[in-house]
């Protein structure tokens, strides 16, 4: 598994010079801080479907795209069910709590029912990990693609619970501490608010010794074994953190879309968001966020750019495909691993310069 | 993780009768559950349902349909499955591409048989045309990244994305049905009992003949594949392969030749069954999903890398899916998602495969 060894991003290094100030931290941080400041600002500057639809659309796929990253770059788990688990819960907030079919929905408070979606797509997620634990490599994939396959045609065959092809429409932001998270500025704060959480806990965990013990996991589970670690428990574990964020990222993507359909958790939708990790790099969290901004304005774009060169503008998963197989071909680490590469012959250029 | 082709048992040859009376010997209840489901299946398909029975149970005719819906899907599945689990057991290739070479194959029949007018000259015409796209992926790609599985898998991904997107580009988003040919059209007659008339009559079974005769197919391919392998120099070649690839490569075999004969052929196979699906039914997108998602169950039930674990697997699945549709239409999907799980939770390497 070459490409997940070489994403090894050697996180043990990164607090040796704690004893530096303030500045010191920032200025190693300076790239973060300063995307921070820009999502901050954005809605100052942009409109509505640039700061929502865009970048608010980017962060959440960035969030399930990063339960991904979490489970491929730490513990060498490419698990394809992620966007399973986000659908699990979207699926599930829509049925406890409210929508346009009185029907099925429950229409119980927010506060009730995202706490449900959450804990029943968390358990579905750690169904799959224990599935998967049970066989290796890249068994998983098959495995995880499979259960992801096996959920979208059970929602497109499913009338009493999941509303087969037709889905669920109009479901509601909630309103709580009186504000409206439908309108565009909350949403957007809610969602930054979370992937930043995300991102965070996702670094934090990584330099924890369950993240440092389930990279060892990746690296060589037998000896890990040895040394007397429970190999599947790590395995295990890692699937009910990756799939909390994931549901997070689901219950989010409902209520931005207003809406939730079998497609919405399908299989090209699994598909994309490996595209998308992959794309980002699996080697580091932001690569997850990397990934989807670039999926996204692709996606929004593409379409009259390629008119616009006098292509045919239906051709978009074509192009998508295309740039996925020319990353995978040529920087297997994504273009977080571009950019490793692009930074590291320059400054060994500069230093030559300077002799 | 060695996986077995054949039945590693034949080696012991006059040996074999006995393995069956020792078998029963160590597991006499396990036999003895055997025989009666056995008794009773056969006696639930041949005997006519009393009435008692079939108030609980719904009609004989609902039953035998799915049943033989069920083992007829198998053949196709099988057909299906086995160039995927060929290909993953000798060359650790996940061919997530797999189902478009199904959907490609049924286009290509489609047009050959438009074309000609000749059902049989489309198989052949689609069993060539896939076989070249396989062997291309297989020369000019994956031959220049071995050993590196998961990157493998991730290029089948990107190229079924690209697949996809040119065949809807050539033929479109509608369904396409190939014509069965005049000399396996209508349905023939069984000696399956499905119901008594009040007068004392039996009505018989009546069931298409296409179905039959492919599925008649399906099984001497399985078999000559079986004897092929077991019996012939270039299976043994390939069962060597498939345990040590670097030992057989050392030895002076060309390991690459039988590579690409290895893509060619299960890629050809694919093919072939994209017309058998397009004669069942229908091709038309989203059908490549649907095989690979088959595809995958199978091997993972049957066994990976087993050719008579996918036959197995394939009829297992087939039923499965048909029972579902039959008897419990929304949840039709949950029943080869638990068989999975059992399986998986059971016995991880599948029903038939080898650690």
């Amino acid at each position: 598994m070459a490409l997940l060894q070489s994403t090894q991003s050697a996180p043990i290094g990164v607090g040796v010079q704690r004893d530096g100030a303030l500045s010191q931290w920032a200025s190693r941080h300076a790239a973060i801080l300063l995307l921070g400041a820009v999502l901050v600002f954005l809605p100052a500057v942009a409109n509505d479907f640039i700061f929502v639809q865009v970048v608010g659309w980017a962060m959440i796929l960035g969030i399930i795209a990063l339960s991904l990253m979490f489970l491929a770059g730490y513990g060498g788990m490419v698990s394809l069910a992620q966007m399973t688990v986000a659908g699990v819960s979207g699926y599930m907030i829509t049925v406890f709590g409210a929508s346009s079919l009185p029907a099925i929905s429950l229409f119980w408070p927010w506060w009730v029912a995202a706490p449900i979606a959450i804990v029943i797509a968390v358990a579905f997620g750690t169904l799959t990990g224990v599935l998967s634990s049970r066989t290796e490599g890249i068994y998983t994939i098959m495995i995880t693609l499979a259960i992801a396959a096996a959920f979208f045609y059970l929602t497109l065959q499913n009338w009493p619970i999941f509303n087969g092809f037709a889905g669920f429409t109009t479901i509601p932001a909630p309103i709580a501490f009186g504000i409206n998270w439908k309108h565009p500025v909350p949403l957007y704060y809610l969602i930054l608010f979370f992937a930043a959480l995300s991102y965070a806990g996702v670094v934090y965990i990584s330099r924890t010794p369950f993240g440092l013990a389930l990279q060892g996991v990746r690296d060589n589970p037998r000896r890990m074994e040895a040394i007397g670690y429970n190999v599947t428990a790590h395995r295990v574990a890692a699937y009910a953190f990756a799939a909390l964020l994931a549901a997070i990222g689901g219950i989010l993507m409902v209520w931005l879309n207003n809406q939730i359909s079998p497609g919405s958790a399908g299989i090209e939708a699994t598909i994309d968001l490996l595209v998308i990790a992959v794309v980002g790099g699996l080697g580091h969290p932001i690569g997850a966020f990397i990934g989807a901004i670039i999926y996204v304005i692709l996606r929004t774009f593409a379409l009259d750019s390629l008119v616009a060169i006098g292509l045919d503008g239906r051709r978009f998963q074509t192009l998508i495909g295309l740039c996925f197989l020319v990353i995978v071909l040529f920087s297997p680490d994504g273009v977080i691993g571009l950019w490793r590469r692009l930074s590291a012959r320059a400054r060994s250029t500069g230093g030559r310069e300077r002799h | 993780m060695a996986t077995a082709f054949g039945d590693d048992s034949g080696a012991r040859g006059p040996a074999r009768g006995d393995a069956l009376g020792r078998w029963i010997g160590h597991h006499p209840i396990a036999a003895l559950v055997i025989a009666v489901a056995v008794i009773f299946v056969l006696w639930l398909v041949l005997a006519p349902w009393p009435v008692a029975f079939e108030d609980v149970f719904g009609k004989k005719r609902l039953f035998i349909n799915a049943l033989f819906n069920g083992i007829t899907l198998g053949g196709l599945y099988f057909l299906v499955a086995t160039g995927f689990t060929l290909i993953f057991g000798l060359m650790r290739n996940v061919n997530l591409a797999h189902g478009s070479l199904y959907l490609f194959g049924g286009y290509m029949g489609y047009e050959a048989g438009e074309w000609t007018g000749s059902w049989l000259f489309g198989f052949v015409i689609a069993f060539i045309s896939c076989a070249v796209v396989g062997m291309a992926m297989q020369f000019l790609i994956f031959r220049r990244m071995e050993g590196q599985d998961l990157r493998q898998t991730l290029v089948t991904l990107g190229l079924s994305i690209i697949f996809s997107d040119l065949m809807v580009w050539v033929w479109g988003g509608n369904a396409v049905q190939i014509d069965t040919p005049d000399y396996l059209a209508g349905p023939i007659p069984t000696p399956i009992v499905v119901a008594v008339k009040s007068s004392g009559d039996a009505i018989f079974l009546q069931y298409p003949r296409a179905r039959l005769v492919i599925f008649a197919a399906a099984v001497v391919i399985g078999i000559g594949m079986w004897l092929a392998l077991n019996r012939t120099r270039i299976g043994v070649m390939i069962r060597a392969g498939v345990d040590d690839r670097d030992m057989l490569s050392v030895l002076g075999y060309r390991v690459q030749l039988l590579f690409i004969l290895v893509f060619a052929f299960g890629a050809g196979l694919a093919g072939t069954a994209g017309i058998v699906g397009g004669t069942f039914t229908s091709i038309s997108l989203g059908e490549d999903t649907h095989f690979l998602l088959a595809s995958l169950q199978v091997v993972i039930v049957g066994g990976m890398g087993s050719i008579p674990g996918a036959a197995l697997g394939a009829v297992i699945i087939g039923c499965a899916e048909q029972f579902g549709q039959t008897y419990f239409q929304n949840y039709a999907t949950v029943l080869t998602f638990v068989i999975m799980v059992i399986v998986l939770a059971l016995r991880p390497q599948g029903l038939l495969g080898r650690r």
